[in-house]
């Protein structure tokens, strides 16, 4: 009886929340008479409009784009606040906590507060349309720091002592013991990193101003913009392309980013 | 040295051996700043970075909110306070704070209640219950263009298919976006939408770290589902569901993509949420000084919001 009930609320729930999804699928396979007609599943399946979009705007440049931009920055993130945290779990002196609270400050700045100064920094860079832009300012990640130091405190004290007994630098303790005991952290702010800066949309609108490092993001925009009254077949197979990297990548690391994210939400 | 020998078996971490074991010592002085020296090298990045996209920003921002600039963007007029002011006065700028607030008051308890429905039904053991959970995160990995995207498409008067189904149930169709009131409550729906996968992923975490052995001994006492949730479930919940309020909040008040897509800000200003007006003032008519005072209005906003979290979080952690 209790099963019944939440087997049931569990597909309409599944059903209702994944609509949107499904539905974009559907639609990306769609002859146009099929959209008119208000159709919910393709009565005829086509291709078609995967060969409409990638002819009418660069979607496989910008793919690239995007994929070049989250992985540089995920990496970045992932060194720049791994060697931060590492200082905060390790290394003690004094003055440490004044830094500690200073880097906790920046989780009080609202990136969007930030943007206008920053735009004019990039422009005095000349950073506009270029890779640079769109992944530096996100490596140094406050979040991705106290994660990671929350997973550094844990390492074994035994592990401290064999490093010291064979000679080990501060360096290579960090690069030979620390990052592969804190290996599932990596992967879970590594998840975290791709799928924000994959998703950007706000800064790479104001950075690009033109094809060269468009991110895929503000391609979708372009052409939402270019074909939404004519084809939307061709704007959903452009949506499908866009959404199942991150999806893909969701649903391999879901469990990973669960403990993650719960861990530096509590803590 | 004694000391460290007696004791190794007690120390868990690296951490907590590194405080016990300090002893003052007398050292050269290119010994004793060995630390700070290495801290600094492993800091350096982090504090370049911050310093230069958050911290200089967040004071240049406020240095240009007393400034009118050209076209350029530098200050070329101290104004004082004028800019403030303006916005004071500016129907515009207090639509846009009106209309942020009431999103504020339609996202928040929506999405908190929908993704904590989510994450109760989700945290039963059942069969293919993984599935299900990978179906209620899936929008963490929807972007805001794409999410944007679909449901404009969902919404679209004619074509779109939320009227067909309005009309296959005999009800009248709607004009989503195109009725002033309706478009903030349209594009509400799809922040929620965007935004439960998240918070589903970090309440269900929530939920599974509190103590099995709690729900053990109510039902030892015969305590109903209802009640266990109101007198276990919820209160061992609160520090985090406390932080998804917060982080809701926040959101809310940083959507930008959804509205940008959708309605552009329209009709009639009725979706100008306070992120889209800063964009609007400084990107497309280049007043940056007026758009740097709205910048620095947002960040009081936001300081104070999580400023509240950490005072009563901490409070909520407490006794978990």
């Amino acid at each position: 009886m209790r099963k019944t009930i939440l087997y049931t609320l569990l597909s309409i729930a599944a059903l209702v929340m994944f609509f949107p999804i499904l539905y974009a699928f559907s639609v990306s396979f769609m002859t146009s008479e099929d959209i008119l007609n208000r159709q919910v599943i393709p009565s005829a399946p086509t291709l078609d409009n995967y060969r409409g979009v990638l002819e009418s705007v660069p979607i496989l440049h910008y793919l690239m784009n995007s994929f070049i931009v989250a992985s540089t920055a995920t990496l970045g993130m992932l060194i720049v606040s791994a060697l931060a945290a590492f200082i905060f779990a390790f290394i003690p002196f004094k003055g440490r906590q004044a830094v500690f609270l200073l880097f906790i400050s920046t989780l009080l700045i609202p990136w969007e507060a930030t943007m206008i100064p920053n735009f004019l920094t990039i422009q005095s860079l000349g950073w506009m349309n270029n890779y640079l832009a769109l992944t530096v300012p996100f490596f140094a990640l406050a979040f991705g720091t106290f994660l990671l130091r929350q997973h550094f405190k844990t390492v074994p004290h035994e592990l401290y002592e064999a490093a010291q007994v064979e000679g080990l630098s501060h360096f290579q303790f960090f690069y030979k013991v620390v990052v592969p005991y804190a290996k599932t952290s990596f992967v879970t702010l590594g998840i975290f990193g791709f799928l924000t800066t994959w998703n950007m949309y706000l800064w790479p609108l104001l950075v690009t101003t033109n094809d060269t490092v468009r991110t895929v993001q503000i391609g979708l925009r372009r052409l939402q913009a270019d074909e939404v009254a004519t084809n939307w077949g061709l704007v959903m197979a452009g949506v499908v392309l866009v959404i199942i990297p991150t999806l893909i990548l969701l649903a391999a690391g879901q469990k990973q980013l669960q403990k993650g994210l719960t861990k530096g939400a509590i803590k | 040295m004694k000391q460290a020998e007696e004791l190794p078996h007690r120390v868990k971490s690296v951490q907590e051996a590194v405080e016990r074991y300090r002893v003052p010592s007398a050292k050269s002085v290119w010994q004793k700043s060995r630390n700070y020296r290495l801290a600094l090298l492993y800091l350096l990045p982090s504090l370049v970075l911050f310093g230069v996209f958050m911290f200089y920003p967040m004071i240049y921002s406020l240095y240009l909110s007393f400034f009118f600039t050209d076209a350029q963007g530098s200050p070329a007029l101290f104004v004082g306070l004028e800019n403030y002011a303006y916005l004071w006065e500016s129907a515009s700028f207090r639509r846009s704070v009106i209309v942020t607030l009431l999103f504020v008051a339609m996202t928040v308890p929506a999405g908190v209640v929908l993704a904590l429905f989510l994450a109760l039904i989700a945290n039963e053991k059942l069969r293919g219950i993984g599935f299900f959970r990978t179906i209620f995160a899936s929008t963490l990995g929807m972007s805001v263009a794409a999410s944007a995207v679909i449901w404009l498409f969902m919404f679209h008067p004619t074509a779109g298919i939320l009227n067909a189904m309005l009309l296959g149930l005999n009800l009248p169709a709607l004009s989503w976006l195109q009725d002033s009131t309706m478009a903030l409550v349209s594009i509400a729906i799809t922040t929620v939408w965007m935004n439960t996968g998240f918070s589903f992923l970090i309440l269900l975490g929530g939920l599974q770290n509190i103590d099995e052995h709690l729900y053990e001994s109510a039902r030892i006492d015969g305590a109903g589902y209802f009640y266990q949730l109101r007198r276990i479930t919820v209160p061992m919940l609160s520090p985090t569901l406390f932080f998804i309020i917060t982080i809701s909040f926040i959101n809310a008040f940083q959507s930008f993509g959804q509205v940008d897509i959708l309605t552009g800000g329209g009709p009639a200003e009725a979706t100008n949420l306070i992120i889209y007006s800063i964009y609007r003032e400084a990107f497309i008519y280049y007043q940056f000084g007026p758009a740097s005072a709205m910048a620095i209005v947002l960040f009081a906003a936001v300081l104070v919001l999580t400023l509240l979290q950490f005072k009563f979080g901490e409070r909520k952690v407490h006794y978990q």
